[in-house]
């Protein structure tokens, strides 16, 4: 996927690899399938899933991403929003 | 959110059963044993002996009952010592020896 630009609109990834084994994943399950916006990139990291198994890790990009809170939380008000580092694996077009 | 999913017991953020009770925003004193651990986890990192994304997949791979009853420090404990056992720095018979002498 080509770096995505701040105001990007992106899906959170549906996906649930902690029911398929031993995981460590920084995306919370109450983001997955989420919509939300591109803010800004952070920077390149290695990828956390993999060094906290002691594995080689690729650099990956990590994203602020702003997602609406009554829809995430079903509370709050309109305008009030969740500001999370996600990893580009885990964000598609949306 | 109340969805029913499949998140692992240690990922709470906006999870029902938490959202009644009232978070405790109180300052906690450490203690000796907390300062200690913390100490010992950022020697094991100047030495490269674990990362933090390993102590925190060991502290995700505590059993939920254990989990939720340890202090945040033991929780830290249980994690370095599973990582130092995985990685061979130290035996289960010097484990042992050494809690002997406590």
């Amino acid at each position: 996927m080509a770096a995505l630009a701040p105001g990007a609109a992106v899906r959170v990834r549906d996906d649930w690899p902690e029911t398929r084994g031993p995981v460590h994943i920084r995306t919370p399950h109450y983001l997955r399938g989420m919509r939300g916006t591109v803010v800004r990139r952070l920077g390149a990291f290695a990828n956390p899933e993999d060094l906290a198994f002691a594995r080689p890790a690729a650099e990956l990009a990590l994203y602020h991403v702003a997602f609406e809170q009554p829809a995430v939380w079903r509370e709050g008000r309109p305008g009030d929003e969740l500001l999370v580092e996600i990893y580009e694996p885990w964000l598609e077009p949306a | 959110m109340d969805k029913d999913v499949p998140r692992a017991h240690h990922d709470l953020g906006g999870a029902p059963k938490f959202m009644c009770e009232p978070v405790d925003v109180e300052p906690h004193a450490l203690t000796d044993f907390d300062k200690e651990v913390d100490g010992l986890s950022g020697v094991l990192r100047m030495k490269r002996l674990m990362t933090v994304d390993e102590m925190r997949r060991g502290i995700e791979a505590i059993p939920e009952d254990d989990y939720h009853r340890l202090s945040y420090y033991r929780r830290w404990m249980r994690s370095i010592t599973d990582n130092l056992l995985r990685k061979g720095v130290i035996t289960e018979a010097e484990l042992r020896a050494a809690l002997e002498r406590v």
